[in-house]
């Protein structure tokens, strides 16, 4: 392993992280809900009379969230290949509802709770993708 | 009120994935990729929400409403059985193949790109299985309990 020094952003990185926090923060201190993206989501495939328009509400901040910000700050570039793109989204549209949870979910909320339940999906999530960049960038390529 | 909470919170939560870098998949293939050079900036994103999630979180476990009154709603499971893991290991597979994770997919989707929205169907269409495949399931185990009491 090499560290990237040119790549590494450690400021930005952890200015934009604190502010996933603040946005977490705000969804339950005010709210009373955990800001997990996928369970957000998946819920509307599932929709319970009064729980529908909270979720496109936050949905939708996530979407202005580029269109308010300058054109420096908004690098969110997709490279992928379409075929690769459909696979990825299915894999993640199944494994997060079947896992209960994503990046957001249990990466920043479940971690920040201690819930050990989520320490261990962050931890299996975590080794799938170092896994299957490893395959992709170093043993398929 | 809970909409614009729910709005609020989804804004500023884009802005610090945009921020971040965390909404730019080759930054997060740049950490995926141990082997070879590693951008660490993920972990100091996680580092950083999570300073300000502990602090949230310690408040909000201790109260039964929000500060505004409404239910406060936190998970109850704790169980860690099959569907956890091998959920989450499908989703790392995803995660890893391009990049993008449901946060950031909704974010590139507010950049306009055709690639979002096709992810972003991709992974709706994924959650869809899933729902069938719940519905299934549930209606069978209602029938094996029928078929018990026969």
């Amino acid at each position: 392993m090499t560290i990237d020094w040119n790549a590494f952003t450690p400021w930005a990185a952890l200015a934009g992280g604190a502010l996933i926090g603040l946005g977490a923060a705000i969804f339950v201190l005010l709210g009373g809900r955990i800001a997990g993206i996928s369970g957000v989501l998946g819920g509307l495939l599932k929709p319970v009379r009064g729980d529908i328009a909270w979720r496109l509400a936050f949905l939708g901040g996530l979407i202005a969230a580029p269109v308010l910000l300058s054109g420096g700050q908004v690098q969110a570039h997709i490279d992928a290949d379409w075929s690769a793109l459909i696979v990825a989204g299915l894999l993640v549209g199944i494994g997060t509802r079947y896992g209960s949870g994503c990046t957001s979910g249990h990466g920043v909320c479940g971690l920040s709770r201690l819930s050990p339940r989520s320490l261990v999906a962050t931890l299996s999530f975590m080794a799938a993708g170092f896994a299957t960049v490893y395959v992709i960038r170093h043993l398929v390529a | 009120m809970q909409v614009l909470i729910a709005l609020l919170s989804g804004l500023v939560f884009g802005f610090g994935l945009l921020v971040s870098g965390m909404a730019n998949p080759a930054k997060v293939l740049g950490f995926l990729d141990l082997a070879g050079d590693w951008d660490p900036s993920l972990a100091l994103v996680m580092a950083g929400a999570i300073a300000i999630g502990l602090v949230a979180f310690t408040v909000a476990r201790r109260r039964t409403v929000s500060l505004l009154g409404l239910d406060m709603k936190l998970p109850s499971a704790t169980h860690i059985d099959r569907r956890l893991v091998g959920g989450s290991l499908l989703f790392g597979m995803g995660w890893g193949l391009v990049g993008i994770c449901p946060g950031p997919a909704l974010v590139a989707l507010g950049t306009g790109q055709v690639k979002a929205l096709v992810f972003v169907l991709a992974m709706l269409a994924g959650m869809g299985v899933f729902e069938l495949l719940e519905r299934r399931r549930s209606a069978r185990a209602l029938g094996a309990k029928a078929g018990s009491h026969v």
